[in-house]
C-alpha cells in the first residue's frame, strides 16, 4: 500500500520533471526561432539599398546588380526570408561573407574560441569574487564593508567599462608595465597573462550588481525559518554555513549569473576592441566597417544561440539541483530549505 | 548635480571662451590648469572644457530624445500585458525574452550600425531595444493591479479596457517607471558614449563624451586627461541620476 503510493509520487515527479524539461526546451527553440526571424529582418532596417551601401554611391551598375543578386535581393521576400531559413538550419550559416568570401559560419568559429575563453576567465573572477564579497557583507551585516558594497553599485552603474578598461591600461600597462597594452600573447602563459586585464576589466562591470543581489538572496536564506531551527539544534554555525546556506544560495548565484551573462557577453566584445583582441568584437566591428552584413548577422545569431543555450542550461541545472524551480507557479508559499 | 550639468550645459555658449570645434595647432596638448584654458586642450588644440561643456549638450538631449519614445511605449505594452494576463501577456514575454537572448551591446551595436550612424540612427535604435525595460515593470505592476477591488470597481462601471489602462493603473504604475527611467537614463546615456567611443554614434566632429575619449586613447601614455575628464563627466551624470532616482523612490514610499 504505501510502495504503491510512493511508486505513484516518484512516477509523478519524474513526469513532472520531465514535463518542465520538454517546456524548457520548447520555450527556448521557439525563442530561437524568433531570433533567426529577428537577423533577418535586420538587414531590412537599413536605410536605401544595402548593395549600394557596401559598394558606394558611385559604384558601378553592374557591380550593384552582381552584389544584388548575392544577397538576393531581386528575388521576392518570401523567397529571401526562406533561403535564409534553409540556410541558418541546413548549414548553420548566413552566408558568404561579402569581404572574405568565404562562410560566415567559418569566421565565426575561427574568432570565437579567444572570447569563450575571455568570458569564461571573466566568469570566473567573476563568480569567485562575487561570492566572497557578498558573503562578507552578508555575514558582517551593517558594517563598514557592507555599508561600502552597497554604495560601490551606484557609482559603478554609470561608468563606462570601456572606460575603466582605459584607466586599467594606463595604470597597469603603461606606468607599471605588469601587462601588455593589447593584443594576445602567445603559448598558453602568455595568452591567459594577456588576457588578464580585460578578463578583470569585463569583471569589474559585473561585480557589483551582482554582490549586491547576491547580498539580498543570502540575508534572505540566513533569516528564514530553516536556519534558525538548525541554529536551536545547536549545530555549530560553519557547517549551517557549509552544508545548508551555501547549498540554498547556488541556485539563486546561478540563475543571477546566467543573466548577467547575455549582458557580460555584448560587454566583452566592445572590450576586445579596448584592448585589441582578436576575437568575435574584432570580428564584428571589421564586418561592420566594411558592411558585411552577412557576417554581422552571423555574429548575431551566433552570440544570440549561445545565450539561450547557456540560459537553458542553466535553468535545467538549477531545477535538478532544486525541485522548487520546476513547479513556480503552484508554488506552495514555502520558502524553507 | 544634475541641475548644475544642465545648466552649464545650457549656458555653455555664454561661458566658453572657444569654439568647441576651433582648432588651434599652435597650441596642442595643453596640460590642464594652463593659462586661458582650464581643461587643457588635445591634439587638434581644441579647448576641453568647450568640448565637455558642448559635448553635454549633445549627449543630454540625445539621451533625453532617445528615451521619450521607449518609455510611454514600454510602459503601455507592459500596462496592456499584465492588465489582459493571459495570451497577450505569453505573447509579450516571447518577445522579450527574444529580446533578452541578445546581448545587450551585441543588440545596440548591430542595431545602430544598421539604422545608420549619428543622432537619427540612435532615436531609432533606442526606439528599438529600450522599451523592453519598462514593459518588463509595468507589466508586473499592472498585474498585482489587476484583481483589486478598484480595478473590479472601474470595471462594474462599464469603464473600457483603454480608460481602466490610461486612468486608473497607469497614475499607480507611474512613480515606479519614472524610478526606472532614472536608472535607464544613466544606462542609456553609457550606451550613447560607448557607440560615439566605437565610432558609430555621434559622429565627429561634434563633441560628443564618448568620442573624445576614443580621441584620447592613442595619447594615453602622454596625456591621459584627454580621455579622463570625459569618463568623468559620464560617471557623474550616472552617479546624479542615481541619486535622484533614489530620492525619488523613498518620497514615494512613504
Amino acid at each position: 500500500m504505501t510502495a504503491d503510493i510512493q511508486y505513484k509520487i516518484k512516477k509523478e515527479t519524474r513526469l513532472r520533471a520531465g514535463h518542465h524539461f520538454v517546456y524548457a526546451l520548447l520555450r527556448a527553440l521557439s525563442v530561437v526561432v524568433l531570433i533567426t526571424i529577428a537577423v533577418f529582418f535586420l538587414m531590412r532596417l537599413v536605410p536605401g539599398d544595402p548593395a549600394v551601401m557596401v559598394l558606394g554611391e558611385h559604384a558601378d551598375e553592374a557591380e550593384i546588380q552582381k552584389l544584388r543578386e548575392q544577397l538576393m535581393l531581386n528575388e521576392p521576400l518570401s523567397k529571401q526570408f526562406a533561403a535564409f531559413l534553409g540556410n541558418i538550419f541546413l548549414h548553420f550559416d548566413t552566408g558568404d561573407s561579402i569581404k572574405y568570401g568565404v562562410s560566415s559560419r567559418d569566421l565565426v568559429l575561427q574568432y570565437a574560441p579567444v572570447t569563450l575563453a575571455l568570458v569564461a576567465y571573466a566568469s570566473v573572477i567573476t563568480v569567485i569574487s562575487a561570492v566572497i564579497l557578498a558573503f562578507l557583507a552578508a555575514t558582517h551585516k551593517d558594517s563598514l564593508i557592507d555599508h561600502a558594497i552597497r554604495v560601490i553599485p551606484a557609482f559603478t552603474q554609470g561608468m563606462p567599462v570601456f572606460w575603466i578598461g582605459l584607466i586599467l591600461i594606463s595604470v597597469f600597462a603603461v606606468n607599471l608595465g605588469w601587462f601588455p597594452v593589447g593584443g594576445v600573447g602567445s603559448g598558453m602563459g602568455g595568452f591567459w597573462h594577456s588576457l588578464t586585464l580585460p578578463a578583470v576589466t569585463i569583471a569589474l562591470g559585473q561585480i557589483p550588481s551582482l554582490v549586491r543581489s547576491l547580498r539580498e538572496q543570502l540575508l534572505e536564506i540566513m533569516d528564514a525559518d530553516f536556519v534558525l531551527t538548525l541554529r536551536a539544534a545547536k549545530i555549530p554555525e560553519s557547517v549551517i554555513f557549509r552544508k545548508h546556506i551555501f547549498k540554498n544560495a547556488f541556485v539563486p548565484t546561478l540563475m543571477l549569473f546566467s543573466v548577467n551573462l547575455s549582458y557580460m557577453i555584448g560587454g566583452t566584445l566592445i572590450i576586445e576592441r579596448v584592448f585589441a583582441v582578436r576575437g568575435m568584437g574584432k570580428l564584428l566591428f571589421d564586418a561592420i566597417s566594411n558592411r558585411d552584413f552577412p557576417l554581422v548577422q552571423a555574429v548575431t545569431l551566433y552570440c544570440a544561440v549561445f545565450v539561450v543555450l547557456i540560459s537553458l542550461i542553466t535553468e535545467l541545472i538549477a531545477a535538478k539541483a532544486d525541485p522548487r524551480m520546476r513547479q513556480k507557479e503552484k508554488s506552495f508559499g514555502n520558502n524553507a530549505g | 548635480m544634475m541641475g548644475l550639468l544642465i545648466l552649464l550645459a545650457l549656458t555653455a555658449p555664454y561661458i566658453c571662451r572657444y569654439d568647441p570645434m576651433a582648432q588651434d595647432l599652435y597650441a596642442t596638448l595643453k596640460k590642464p590648469m594652463t593659462e586661458g584654458h582650464l581643461l587643457g586642450t588635445d591634439q587638434l588644440g581644441r579647448d576641453i572644457l568647450s568640448r565637455i561643456l558642448y559635448a553635454a549638450r549633445t549627449d543630454l538631449s540625445v539621451m533625453a530624445a532617445a528615451e521619450v519614445f521607449p518609455f510611454f511605449a514600454g510602459t503601455f505594452i507592459g500596462m496592456a500585458a499584465g492588465y489582459f494576463g493571459g495570451r497577450a501577456d505569453a505573447v509579450i514575454s516571447l518577445i522579450t525574452d527574444t529580446f533578452i537572448a541578445f546581448p545587450y551591446y551585441l543588440l545596440v551595436i548591430v542595431v545602430a550600425f544598421m539604422t545608420g550612424a549619428g543622432i537619427h540612427g540612435i532615436i531609432v535604435t533606442f526606439m528599438i531595444v529600450g522599451w523592453l525595460v519598462y514593459a518588463r515593470v509595468a507589466k508586473a505592476l499592472a498585474a498585482s493591479f489587476r484583481n483589486t477591488e478598484w480595478v473590479e470597481a472601474a470595471k462594474l462601471l462599464g469603464y473600457s479596457d483603454l480608460r481602466i489602462i490610461a486612468f486608473e493603473i497607469f497614475p499607480n504604475v507611474l512613480p515606479q517607471v519614472v524610478v526606472v527611467l532614472m536608472t535607464d537614463m544613466a544606462a542609456l546615456l553609457v550606451s550613447i558614449v560607448t557607440l560615439g567611443y566605437l565610432g558609430i554614434g555621434i559622429s565627429p566632429p561634434t563633441p560628443d563624451w564618448g568620442s573624445m575619449i576614443s580621441e584620447g586613447q592613442s595619447l594615453i601614455n602622454t596625456a591621459p586627461y584627454l580621455s579622463l575628464i570625459p569618463g568623468f563627466m559620464v560617471v557623474y551624470t550616472g552617479i546624479a541620476l542615481s541619486l535622484i532616482g533614489d530620492g525619488l523612490a523613498d518620497r514615494w514610499r512613504r
